[in-house]
This record gives structure tokens, C-alpha cells and sequence, in this order.
């Protein structure tokens, strides 16, 4: 090859999972220039922080709460991410990656980090459509999304993975059974009493848990229907998750012939069969062990980092491993060697009523496994023995009983711990770099030392550990009383509490809100003072006078700011209903100020682009002049209403939605709303205007109008919930004016309906909203509101409101 | 006020205190730039040229508050006083020396 030679060396990674991404942070902390990288993802996203799948199956933490490296990070490290094409093939002579859609990236230095594969019993029909593993995003979006259809679902496997995937499924309102061969439930983590308190702890939650069930076959024609046990019962299911165990994912070094034993084999500083490559994460095998837990995999990426940038060598050492089911409300802990033998004591305490079962294992007075079951608010203080082999002689009679009663401490906490004791599991931070990063940095909030430190960022069970930590060395300056969020760092109070003292203390303006709440800042700031006009606006219609300072620029300009300073101007399309006059006029208007760019939104409507700031008045003047007003495309506010022909034109149409979408953007256009605002109404169920990805979607049937609420696209897509199903064309537009006041007056600022249906959940909005005097009186106080609302901001502007905002202060030379 | 004076500039009127309203920035047009003049709630007078060190972002467009103001593109918070963008950021806008003389707005602009 007859290349110019790169100044810097080449790193490839083929896996951008936790522990492959966690090595890449460890090697740029160390010398952020030394390569140029490029990561090749079969996933398509950043990285995210996989063990928190649970809680995002269970609905307590969003997707993007769990994404731990966004694009910007690989962007802002320079970082080439290829994200949702495999590596397919290592071309170890010519030290080349090939992708498969055939992305080619030579390497100096390549890191494996692909994880491991969910093991899939071959029993008859395990092919079927609705049989899937839980081991990603994707499998998370299958569950959840089956949940919702309806059926049960059948999980096989009844250890850490396959019980957090049941709880989540359960949660989600799906019945469902666990089926696990062995007579207990998680064997290699708990031992046979705790493994039964745990059994009724889940059958209380409503799960169905079948032990020393063999599973013989999945049954189903085009798509699984049930599962049949070797004892013959027959489980009806419409999904089955397989989580009975992962194994390494090494097609590719196999391929490449690296030499693999059921992982990919390493010596002590991560390195493989070849020089140049290195390997990290579940693929590995270790001194003929396997890994399926982060935190050996934090040790690793360091390990690793040490080796390629030669800073160090260093050799990784396995350590004793801690595990924590994570489900909401159980707590427990289990690490080391937990069942002994005949050369071990074993020390249990045994709280039946409380449901609370300890066992310490003892070897020669030292500690070398435990579960804590019922209460694991120690797990710390015994993992930290077990590690250190601490010797324990001295505690011995108080030892069940935590450090408190041992008396090493007082009060008993993470305050007696010694600095090389692990806090966070899943992040591997000692209580040592936390006190640290808490002293250099001045921290006093636990947000603060997640930033600093990651620790309490992951599955959050240390959380309680942390906030003492920060208690203790901030003098107690910090309470640990569960807070609500504060809106922003000018207040501690937060979203519900200041709208409540908005109506209640009858403030009517932004100062007076700040002073009656003892706001920290003069003047607010580009965070709370929006929200606050927003609560203002909508608690006093008519009498509030918005103030355009605290308005985000585009919401003062009536136009959305672009990146390069011009503007882009968005008329409203009734309905996505356009005529020869309204496009004449666009057409003249794009002529005659030379507007760079006419495009179709995604909204059903045109868009101008390029606007310059001082002609936005003139362009408003002249589309006004034919007829057409804002889209307020800008706006936390009610933006598009999109229609499909409907019953007019369309061979299935069932009822004129393109008709009822006007009826309903004439009722709502020009309201403020915490967030966009977004409707949609479809004419048959087929529902080509996406009424089902929408804050509010209409669609029509025989019967009448199906009405949905809660949707969006974005980021993170999520279908509406069913609010209510109606006959006649009053209803619609009732509902739809007393879901938007709710949400106008319920929802916190900058949170769409999405999140807020989910925070509030749709059946206390279902309810409420079936109530007719609630649902009228909403709708009332939604009317009242939009009689001082519609008023066109671009007529007001084009006639002379805020000139300023448009024309330069001066030209100088 | 302070700023740096580039030898050569002059001071010119660019207009009154009202035409700029509180809590808000308007635009002066210059051989060098865009330069944007603060009033702040207090009626203290800033100018900065009108570009954040981020991606450029207009900071006449922004939210201001205190002496600061937060870029309209990706939320950068900059001094006005002295350009620099609020920690975590890094990253500094120049400033253009401004005074009042009553009502009347000077920017000292022009030179080398
Ligand atoms: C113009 C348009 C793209 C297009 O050319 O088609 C567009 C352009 C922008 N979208 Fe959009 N979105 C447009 C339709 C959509 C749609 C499709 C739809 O409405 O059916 C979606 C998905 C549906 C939804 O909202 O749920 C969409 C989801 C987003 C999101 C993600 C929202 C979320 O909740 O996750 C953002 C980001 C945000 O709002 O924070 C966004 C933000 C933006 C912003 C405002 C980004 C910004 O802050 O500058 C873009 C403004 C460009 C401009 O100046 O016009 N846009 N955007 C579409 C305008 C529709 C209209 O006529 O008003
Ligand atoms: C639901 C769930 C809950 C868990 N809970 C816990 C817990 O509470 N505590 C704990 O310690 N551990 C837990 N784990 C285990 C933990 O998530 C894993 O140990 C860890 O993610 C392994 O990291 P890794 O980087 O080796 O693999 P992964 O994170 O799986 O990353 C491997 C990546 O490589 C990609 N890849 C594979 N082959 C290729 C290829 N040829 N080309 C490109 N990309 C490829 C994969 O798509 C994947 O994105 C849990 C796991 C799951 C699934
Ligand atoms: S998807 Fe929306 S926000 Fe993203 S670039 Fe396109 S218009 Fe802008
Ligand atoms: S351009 Fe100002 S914050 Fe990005």
C-alpha cells in the first residue's frame, strides 16, 4: 500500500458496548491524542449503560436516561462511530476491519469488545416469531410493545437476568410465568431460604414462578402461542424470553483465528493470540474464566488503557464479585463463596416476620461470601472484608449485626469504611476518589458528584451510600430527605410547588413569584424565567402581560432562529390544506425576498428558510395580505394539525377528517402549552396522518372517533394511549380542548404529553377526563384562554409591535 | 466602562438608553462586525461583538440576566463584562468598550 503515513496510530474497536467504550475513556484520559479512533457498533446508537435495561423494561428510568456516551461525546473526541454496521471480517496481515455493508478501516491497535450472545435453548419452535433473549434496547422495545397488544408471556430462566425481565413485564401489565429448572430461584446467587423468601416476594407481586420446570417445546403455527413443559402443561403466551445464560461472543476472533477457548483468550494485560489485539469485556476468557457482570469489566478497561498507551503495565486481577437483583423494593446482596464447605462456619440471622434473611460465611476467620436478603444496607462494609480478606476474629460475635452493632462506628455507615472500599458498584468507585472529588471540586449535591464521579450514575443502589458519604464530609450540610427536583439552580423549589403558589398566592408577575419564593438571582435565568412566563400566561389569561424578555429567541422573533442567524418562516396550512392563492402568494413572497430555500415540512405545511431578521416584517405583511397567519412552528405551542383526505376522496374514508383537522387547528391554533403541541386526525384506522404518534390523534371509525393521547415521535417514539372513544363531532372537539388544558396546566415546563401522560399516568387522566363536569370545565377554562390567545403574532409584528427585535441599532463603519 | 481600546477607535454615538429595552440587546452594524449592546436590568450598558466562541450563535438573541446572557443556539453562558463563557465552557467573546453619556450610547469602534 503506498499510503502517506498517519501522523497518529490507528485504533479500532469493534464493539461499542460498556466495556469497549469504557476503555476508549480510560485511554483518552490518558492521552486524549495518542490515536485516531473508530468505533464499529452493530448497535445503532451511542453507547448506554446496558444494565439499566431493567429499570427501563420496569418504566422507571427513559431510554435516554441510561445513554451513558451521546454522539456528541464521539464527536467531541474525535471519535469516528460507525454506528449500526457489524464487523464482519479481521484481515490480520494487512492489520484491516471490514464492516458489513463494507466499511474498510485499517488499525495499528485493535480492541475487541463484542460481548456475548444470549444462550437460546434449541427445543422445537424456538425459532418462532415472539421468542426473544434480553440483551438490548431493541429486545426491550419487543417486550413493552407485546405488553401493550395483550397475552401473556412465558419467561425461561430464573436467575438475575430472567426475573428482572419478568418483574418489568409484569409492571408493564403483561401476566406472566417464570418458569426455572433448577428447584430454587437464582441458585448461583442465593442460597435455598433467601432463594424462598425471594419466590414470595415475586408471587406477591403477582409474577407466577414454576421451579424444576423443563421446558419441551414453544408452540405456534406463524408466531409463538404457548409453551409446553415436559410434564406436559401447557402454557398459553403470545412472548417467551429466553434468559437462560449468555455465553461469548467470539465468531469474529474465531474466524480470525485468535486463539478462543469458550472466550476469546487473554493474558494478564488483555492481550489476545496477537500482539495487536486486544480484547475486554464479557468476550473474554481470562485464565479460563468468563465474565457477565461490569464490575470486573471497569478493571479491565483500565488494564487495557495502561497496555496500548504504554503508560504502564500493569496486570489485570480478578476480584470477587458483587450482585443486587435489580427490582424495585427487593434489596439484596449476594457476593463470594456463599455456600461453604466443610471447612467453613456459617453465621445466619433469620427475621421471618420482616422477611429478613443474612448468611456469612466464614473460612479462617475471614469472610468470604455473603447474601443479604431483606436488608442490604451493609453490603458495603462486607464486601469490603471479603475483598481485603479482613480479619474478622474480633467481630466475630457482633458480625451479623452490621458495623453499628459491632461497634467499629458510630453511627454506622460509609463513614466507618475504609477509603479503598467500593461504593458504586457498577462504575467501581471508591468511597476514597468520592470523598476527593467532593473535596477538590466543592461538591454539595449528589447530581453533582454523579457528574464528577459516575458513581451512583448506574443501577443507583448505591445511591443511599453516596448521599451519607456527602453528608458526612459536607458536615451535614446536605439532607438526604428524598428532594423534589428543583426547576433550576436559581430555587429550590420545583415545578408543582411554584405553580401552586402562582394560583394560590395569586402572583402575577415573574419578580413577584421570585421574591414571594426567595429566588437567588436577580433576574432569573434563560432556564426559569421561560417556565415562569409560560405559568404566568396560562394561570391568568387575559390579564398576564407575556414578557418577550423571558421568551426564548424564537418565540420573540416569531420565527425559528437557524444556525447561521437567518430565519425560517413557517405560514399555517389549515388542516395541511393549501389553494392556488395561498401558493401564489408563498411563490411571490420566495421571488421577491429572495428566500434561499421553499421546503416541505414534515408537518404538512412550507417552509421558508433564510430569512434575514429585518425582512421577517415585510414577508409576515405580504403573506398576511393573502390570508395566512403564523404556524407557530416556533412555538411551545399548538404547531401542526395534520389530516389525511378522509372520507372527501378516499375509497376507505369513514368519516371528513381532513375536516375535522381544520375544525380542530380553528379551535386551538395560537395557545402557549408546556411544550410543542402536536394533533393528528385520521379518517380509517389505517392512519395515514401518524394520529398514534401525536400529543393528541383523532381516528375516525364505523362508530365515530377513536381518541389518543400522549404520543410523539422524536427521539424516543411512543405510541398514544387510548383516552376515550366517542360517536359525535362535538365530543372530539370537547375532549380535545380538555385534554390540552389539562396539560396546559398540569404538565412542567418543557415536558411534552409523552412524559407527562407517563409521569401521571393515563388512567388518573382517563378518569378525570370521563368525569363530563371536569371534562367541561376544562374544556371552559381551555376557551377562555384561546379568546385572548389567538391573536396573530405576525400581523401585530408586521404592523409595528417590537421594531426594535428587527432593525439594527445602528451601522457604523 | 473598560474594554479594550484599539488605538485609533473613536467614540460614536450609536443611540439612547430606550432604544435598547431592559433585560434585552440590539444590534450595531460595523466595519468589523456585528456588535451587540446590552442593557441589563439595572441599565448598565455592555457591548460584545455579536458572536458566541461556541459555533458563533447570535448573543443579541439570547436571554440575558444579571450581567450575563445565554446564546440562543446551544445555551452557552457568557459575561458580559468580559466575554468569557461560564465554566464548564471555555471560550471568550471580545468585547468593545461602551459608555453612557446621559442617555446617549458610546461605542469606541474603528482604529486598527
Ligand atoms: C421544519 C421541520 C422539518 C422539516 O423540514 O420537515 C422541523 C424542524 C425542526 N424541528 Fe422538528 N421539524 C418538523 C417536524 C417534526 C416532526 C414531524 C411531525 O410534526 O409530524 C417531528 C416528530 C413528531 C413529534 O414532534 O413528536 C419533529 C420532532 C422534533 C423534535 C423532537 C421532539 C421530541 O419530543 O422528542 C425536536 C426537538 C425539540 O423540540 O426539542 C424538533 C425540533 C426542530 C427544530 C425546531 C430544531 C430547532 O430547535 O431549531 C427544527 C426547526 C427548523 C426550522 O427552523 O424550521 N423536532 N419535528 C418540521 C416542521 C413541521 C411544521 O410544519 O411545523
Ligand atoms: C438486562 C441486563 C441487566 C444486567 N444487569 C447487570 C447488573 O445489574 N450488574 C452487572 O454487573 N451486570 C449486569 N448486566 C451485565 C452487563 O450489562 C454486561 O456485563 C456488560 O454489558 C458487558 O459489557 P461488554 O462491553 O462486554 O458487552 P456489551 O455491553 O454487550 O457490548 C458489546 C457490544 O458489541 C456489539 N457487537 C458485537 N459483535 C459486534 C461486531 N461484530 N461488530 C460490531 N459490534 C459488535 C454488540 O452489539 C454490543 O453493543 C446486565 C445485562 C443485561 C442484558
Ligand atoms: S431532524 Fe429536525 S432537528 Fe434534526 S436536523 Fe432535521 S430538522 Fe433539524
Ligand atoms: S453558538 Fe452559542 S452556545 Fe453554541
Amino acid at each position: 500500500m503506498n499510503m502517506i503515513a498517519p501522523k497518529r496510530r490507528r485504533l479500532v474497536l469493534i464493539g461499542n458496548g460498556m466495556a469497549g467504550v469504557r476503555a476508549l475513556e480510560e485511554i483518552l484520559a490518558r492521552t486524549p491524542q495518542a490515536f485516531q479512533i473508530t468505533v464499529f457498533g452493530a448497535e445503532p446508537h451511542g453507547n448506554y449503560n446496558r444494565i439499566m435495561l431493567s429499570p427501563v423494561l420496569a418504566g422507571e428510568k427513559t431510554f435516554d436516561s441510561i445513554v451513558t456516551n451521546d454522539r456528541a461525546w464521539y464527536e467531541a473526541n474525535g471519535i469516528e462511530l460507525i454506528a449500526g454496521e457489524a464487523a464482519v471480517a479481521i484481515d490480520r496481515d494487512n492489520r484491516m476491519v471490514t464492516g458489513e455493508h463494507g466499511t474498510v478501516r485499517p488499525y495499528d491497535v485493535l480492541l475487541l469488545a463484542t460481548g456475548s450472545n444470549p444462550v437460546i435453548i434449541p427445543v422445537p419452535g424456538h425459532r418462532l416469531p415472539g421468542v426473544i433473549s434480553f440483551r438490548d434496547i431493541a429486545d426491550v422495545e419487543t417486550m413493552i410493545a407485546s405488553a401493550r397488544q395483550g397475552g401473556a408471556a412465558v419467561v425461561i430462566g430464573g436467575g438475575l437476568l430472567g426475573l428482572e425481565a419478568a418483574n418489568g413485564l409484569i409492571r408493564n401489565n403483561m401476566p406472566t410465568t417464570v418458569l426455572h429448572l433448577m428447584p430454587t430461584l437464582m441458585e448461583r446467587q442465593l442460597d435455598p431460604v433467601s432463594a424462598g423468601l425471594l419466590k414470595d416476594d415475586l408471587i406477591r407481586r403477582g409474577l407466577t414462578v414454576i421451579t424444576e420446570a423443563n421446558t419441551k417445546a414453544v408452540l405456534g403455527t406463524d408466531k409463538v402461542e404457548a409453551v409446553e413443559l415436559a410434564d406436559g402443561r401447557i402454557l398459553p403466551a403470545s412472548l417467551v424470553v429466553m434468559a437462560v445464560g449468555i455465553r461469548p461472543n467470539t465468531a469474529l476472533a474465531k474466524a480470525a483465528g485468535l486463539e478462543c477457548g469458550r472466550g476469546v483468550q487473554v493474558d494478564d494485560g488483555m492481550r489476545t493470540s496477537d500482539p495487536a489485539i486486544f480484547a475486554v469485556g464479557e468476550c473474554v476468557e481470562h485464565r479460563g474464566a468468563l465474565f457477565g457482570l461490569v464490575a470486573p469489566l471497569w478493571d479491565m478497561a483500565k488494564i487495557v488503557a495502561d497496555r496500548v498507551t504504554e503508560i504502564a503495565e500493569s496486570d489485570y486481577v480478578p476480584s470477587v464479585t458483587g450482585t443486587r437483583l435489580k427490582v424495585t423494593g427487593i434489596d439484596m446482596f449476594s457476593a463470594g463463596d456463599f455456600t461453604g464447605d466443610e471447612h467453613t462456619d456459617d453465621i445466619v440471622f433469620r427475621d421471618a416476620a420482616r422477611g429478613v434473611h443474612k448468611r456469612l460465611v466464614v473460612r479462617e476467620e475471614k469472610l468470604i461470601g455473603c447474601v443479604l436478603y431483606g436488608e442490604a444496607r451493609d453490603s458495603a462494609w462486607y464486601f469490603d472484608m471479603i475483598r481485603n480478606g479482613t480479619d474478622i476474629s474480633a467481630l466475630r460475635d457482633l458480625l451479623v449485626f452490621g458495623p453499628a452493632a459491632a461497634g467499629v462506628g458510630e453511627p454506622a455507615g460509609p463513614e466507618t469504611l475504609p477509603d479503598t472500599a467500593e461504593i458504586c458498584g457498577c462504575n467501581g468507585i471508591s468511597k476514597g476518589r468520592i470523598l476527593t472529588a467532593i473535596a477538590d471540586h466543592k461538591l454539595t449535591t449528589l447530581d453533582e458528584v454523579r457528574a464528577r464521579t459516575k458513581a451512583s450514575s448506574s443501577c443507583g443502589s448505591c445511591t443511599g451510600l453516596v448521599e451519607r458519604l456527602l453528608a458526612h464530609a459536607t458536615g451535614g450540610a446536605y439532607d438526604t430527605a428524598p428532594k423534589v427536583k428543583a426547576m433550576c439552580k436559581c430555587t429550590s423549589h420545583g415545578h408543582d410547588a411554584v405553580r401552586a403558589a402562582i394560583r394560590e398566592r395569586s402572583l402575577k408577575t415573574i419578580p413577584a413569584v421570585r421574591s414571594a419564593m426567595g429566588w437567588t438571582t436577580p433576574d432569573g435565568c434563560a432556564s426559569c424565567r421561560p417556565a415562569l412566563n409560560y405559568y404566568l400566561l396560562c394561570a391568568w389569561p387575559g390579564e398576564y402581560r407575556d414578557d418577550s424578555r423571558s421568551r426564548f429567541v424564537n418565540e420573540r422573533m416569531h420565527a425559528n432562529i437557524q444556525k447561521d442567524g437567518t430565519y425560517s418562516v413557517v405560514p399555517r396550512m389549515w388542516g395541511g390544506v393549501t389553494s392556488a392563492k395561498e401558493l401564489r402568494a408563498i411563490a411571490d413572497v420566495v421571488e421577491k425576498f429572495d428566500i434561499p430555500t421553499v421546503k416541505v415540512t414534515g408537518g404538512q405545511r412550507i417552509d421558508l428558510l433564510g430569512v434575514r431578521k429585518e425582512q421577517l416584517p415585510e414577508v409576515w405583511r405580504d403573506l398576511n395580505a393573502a390570508g395566512m397567519v403564523s404556524g407557530h412552528a416556533y412555538g411551545k405551542a399548538l404547531r401542526t394539525v395534520k389530516t389525511c383526505v378522509g372520507s372527501e376522496w378516499c375509497r376507505f374514508g369513514t368519516q371528513d377528517s381532513t375536516g375535522m383537522g381544520i375544525a380542530l387547528e380553528e379551535m386551538t391554533w395560537g395557545s402557549w402549552t408546556p411544550h410543542k403541541t402536536k394533533l393528528a386526525v385520521s379518517g380509517c384506522p389505517r392512519n395515514c396522518a401518524e394520529a398514534t404518534i401525536k400529543d393528541f390523534g383523532v381516528i375516525a371509525t364505523e362508530a365515530g372517533w377513536d381518541l389518543h393521547v400522549g404520543g410523539n415521535g422524536g427521539i424516543k417514539v411512543r405510541v398514544t394511549d387510548l383516552l376515550a372513544k366517542v360517536t359525535t363531532d362535538d365530543e372530539v372537539r370537547e375532549y380535545c380542548a380538555a385534554f390540552m388544558q389539562m396539560y396546559r396546566e398540569e404538565a412542567h415546563y418543557l415536558e411534552r404529553t409523552a412524559p407527562w401522560v407517563e409521569r401521571v399516568g393515563i388512567e388518573s387522566i382517563r378518569t378525570r377526563m370521563a368525569d363530563p363536569i371536569e371534562r367541561g370545565q376544562l374544556r371552559d377554562r381551555f376557551l377562555e384562554s384561546q379568546r385572548h390567545a389567538q391573536r396573530d403574532p405576525w400581523a401585530d409584528r408586521a404592523a409595528g409591535v417590537d421594531r426594535h427585535e428587527f432593525t439594527a441599532l445602528a451601522t457604523v463603519e | 466602562m473598560d474594554g479594550n481600546i484599539v488605538s485609533g477607535s473613536v467614540w460614536r454615538a450609536v443611540g439612547v438608553i430606550d432604544d435598547i429595552p431592559r433585560l434585552g440587546s440590539r444590534v450595531v452594524v460595523s466595519a468589523s462586525g456585528d456588535i451587540a449592546v446590552f442593557r441589563t436590568a439595572d441599565d448598565r450598558i455592555f457591548a460584545l461583538y455579536d458572536s458566541c466562541p461556541h459555533k458563533q450563535g447570535k448573543l443579541s438573541q439570547g436571554i440575558v440576566h444579571g450581567d450575563q446572557v445565554t446564546c440562543p443556539l446551544h445555551n452557552w453562558v457568557i459575561g458580559l463584562t468580559d466575554g468569557q463563557a461560564v465554566a464548564p465552557d471555555e471560550g471568550c467573546t471580545r468585547t468593545v468598550p461602551v459608555r453612557l453619556d446621559g442617555q446617549t450610547i458610546l461605542l469606541a469602534v474603528g482604529g486598527s
